[in-house]
């Protein structure tokens, strides 16, 4: 299994395969490129972002993401894009710190997320995330205490997870959408504290 | 009908694959705890075959020092039914 994907050679192999489906008249060009177009037009961290804010904002819509990620993302409008796949969302607090990887491959929400940034796909990520965590973390600026436990969720093409950040100090003062400007994508993975 | 519950102790086959699985090579031979049972769900090293068999999949916490002998983080991974064993 290849590390990177963006590596001509997939890129070639993508194209053999989507000249099959077309030949096999399972698929045309358009529509292909329809969906290509529509999964990176509306894929966003700014949709993860407003969930958590809402989250932040309103107890009970956090009770329901922790539960149900998929109906709490079709609350917000994205569950057309969230389909296919369980999303569940993992909480920080300040005595546990969630990250997430893909080890066998680069899965995770893309709608709510955006197109993965090319570290989350890379060998060096993969491997080590679920070896040396608080390492990788730190090598991304995040140092956390000693004491504070780290869960590494290893995701696959089934389950999809998002990680609910801790909430903003002075989030009481704040409305949706200034909370939703403080939360990054990095944030959204594990990587970054929101 | 689900073969574990939730706290039974399991172990991850150890058998070395041969074609698609979601059983990474990490966690081979290692010993985790059932969270919870996730759904149930086709195993995916069959469907890739066309062969479409639902089982359990379940939620298996590994503790670092555990698959690496050494660290305080927890790793957390669903698996198929047929990924696991009794932990004795």
């Amino acid at each position: 299994m290849s590390g990177e994907h963006g590596e001509l050679p997939v890129a070639a192999r993508v194209r053999r395969l989507e000249e099959r489906l077309i030949a096999a008249g399972l698929a045309t060009d358009a529509e292909l490129d329809e969906i290509l177009e529509r999964v990176f037009t509306s894929a966003s961290p700014v949709n993860g972002a407003r969930m958590v804010a809402r989250a932040w904002k309103e107890p009970v819509y956090r009770g329901r993401l922790l539960a149900d990620g998929n109906a709490a993302a079709a609350e917000l409008g994205f569950g057309a894009s969230t389909e296919g796949y369980l999303l569940k969302a993992v909480e920080n607090t300040p005595a546990v710190h969630n990250m997430i990887v893909c080890t066998l491959c680069s899965c995770y929400p893309t709608a709510l997320l955006g197109p993965s940034p090319s570290w989350y796909k890379s060998f060096a990520y993969r491997s080590r995330a679920v070896r040396e965590p608080r390492a990788v973390l730190a090598e991304f600026g995040l140092e956390l205490p000693d004491s504070t436990e780290i869960r590494v969720w290893d995701a696959n093409s089934e389950t999809r997870y998002l990680v609910l950040p801790l909430r903003a100090e002075g989030a009481d003062d704040m409305n949706e959408s200034e909370l939703t400007s403080l939360i990054t994508r990095n944030g959204l993975i594990g990587t970054a504290v929101r | 009908m689900t073969r574990f519950a939730a706290g039974a102790r399991v172990r991850a086959r150890t058998a070395d694959h041969d074609g698609h699985t979601r059983l990474p090579r990490y966690a081979r031979g290692h010993i985790g705890e059932v969270v919870e049972v996730r759904a149930t769900w086709q195993l995916p090293d069959e469907a890739v075959r066309g062969v479409f068999r639902a089982e359990p999949v379940y939620v298996v916490r590994f503790d670092a020092a555990e698959l690496w002998g050494s660290g305080s983080h927890s790793v957390i991974l669903d698996l198929w039914e047929s990924y696991l064993e009794e932990a004795t």
